[in-house]
């Protein structure tokens, strides 16, 4: 990666769009100093604190943790504050997610993407009595729904998808990571009802293994990867697919 | 972008057969319609692979376009092997196609009401072409006197 620090100049161009005074969207320029080392995250609040005070964007954790910031820079879902200057260049284009309804500017609606995300019940589903101590796992366990418990549910993935850009019913991605999480631990009973739930018209089966998602992952999951156990586990009804 | 992409634990999805699932209630109980379809997709498709290129080269390559006449399919279903053979291309090439588009009016098309006309279109022509390809298949007698006896020999590898 890159070390270089020093300000420099960023053309950033953003589209722009405010329900109550835009008939459409709208591309802005804008031209901010900005080093090396900030993140686009910074480069926003730039211009929002000192030159347009209307630009409108999520941010909450500036870490990459709470999911927050996820948009569309130079043609890649992205959280913004985990993106360096440094690696997007001296012009970048910032847009809202597609496949989601366009709330105002860089804000989309995420409703939608929640509800379908409760479909596939990402929760502990266990009907046996609870235990007086923890429900016990071993490592290995634990470890094979390990890397979908990663997911901070920005929709960076299911933004992706021109799966979900055709059919908005779709679950998408994000969903059948989460599914994944429950349908793999040990600990849960819910797989079947998850896993009918998924075999149906709008489940896996709509998942064309393009890996936008994986791609987009901003937490690094391979989540193509992780649709595909999902398949596979429902094809041979069983989670013995390994 | 290298930076977006370092968190995750390199490779943990492949390690195998470490899921205890307690009981039945975590094993799906089958498949269902859309789960089929998708298999039959995958499974056609690689059947169809060889069973087109072969028919190709037969009808379009080895054998020029010009002499696959009346009299050649004549001779070719003297064999009930091309006949077994067609009608698997026919059963297989048919609801693989047609199962593609319904897939497609799945993705693009919205509308509860249109989608259900587009696809009962789809099912009633894949009956219709079905039942008329395999019909002509199966009973296909050739016309006495048409094509001559030794044109059989000549064709029929
Ligand atoms: S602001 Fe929390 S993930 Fe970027």
């Amino acid at each position: 990666m890159a070390t270089a620090t020093g300000t420099r100049t960023i053309h950033i161009k953003v589209k722009r769009y405010q329900p109550d005074k835009d008939a459409k969207p709208y591309w802005q320029d804008f031209a901010v100093q900005a080093e090396g080392n900030d993140r686009l995250v910074d480069v926003l609040n730039k211009i929002k604190w000192e030159q347009d005070g209307t630009l409108t964007f999520r941010r909450s954790c500036v870490h990459g943790v709470c999911g927050s910031d996820a948009m569309r820079v130079n043609g890649r879902n992205r959280l913004a504050c985990k993106l360096l200057v440094n690696d997007i260049g001296a012009r970048v284009t910032v847009e809202p997610m597609l496949g989601f309804p366009v709330i105002r500017d860089l804000v989309v609606d995420m409703e939608p993407f929640f509800a379908k995300y409760e479909k596939v019940k990402p929760y502990l589903m266990n009907d046996e009595p609870a235990p007086r101590t923890e429900r016990l796992q071993s490592p290995e366990q634990r470890e094979r729904y390990d890397e979908t418990t990663k997911c901070i549910l920005c929709g960076a993935c299911t933004g992706s998808c021109p799966s979900v850009w055709a059919n908005p019913d779709w679950v998408g991605p994000a969903s059948i990571v989460n599914a994944h999480r429950f349908i793999f631990d040990s600990r849960d009973h819910g797989g079947a009802e998850r896993m009918q739930i998924l075999g149906d018209r709008n489940g896996v089966w709509r998942c064309r293994t393009i890996f936008n998602c994986s791609e987009a992952c901003p937490r690094g999951i391979h989540v193509t990867d992780a649709i595909e156990e999902v398949k596979r586990a429902i094809m041979f009804g069983t989670t013995d697919i390994a | 972008m290298a930076t977006t992409q370092q968190e995750a634990s390199p490779q943990v999805r492949r390690k195998p057969r470490l899921v205890a699932a307690y009981g039945s209630s975590s094993k799906p109980t089958s498949g269902g319609w859309e789960t089929f379809s998708w298999y039959f997709l995958r499974v056609s498709g690689v059947a169809l692979i060889f069973l087109v290129i072969i028919h190709l080269l037969l009808m379009h390559v080895i054998n020029d376009v010009s002499a696959t006449t009346y009299c050649f399919v004549v001779a070719r279903y003297q064999n009930p092997f091309w006949r077994a053979y067609d009608l698997l291309l026919l059963t297989l090439a048919l609801p693989h196609g047609l199962n593609g588009l319904r897939i497609i009016t799945d993705d693009y098309l919205h509308s509860r009401g249109w989608r259900l006309v587009v696809q009962s279109g789809l099912f009633l022509s894949l009956l219709f072409f079905w039942l008329m390809g395999s019909m002509t298949i199966i009973t296909f007698q050739p016309t006495p006197g048409v094509c001559p006896t030794t044109h059989t020999a000549m064709v029929s590898r």
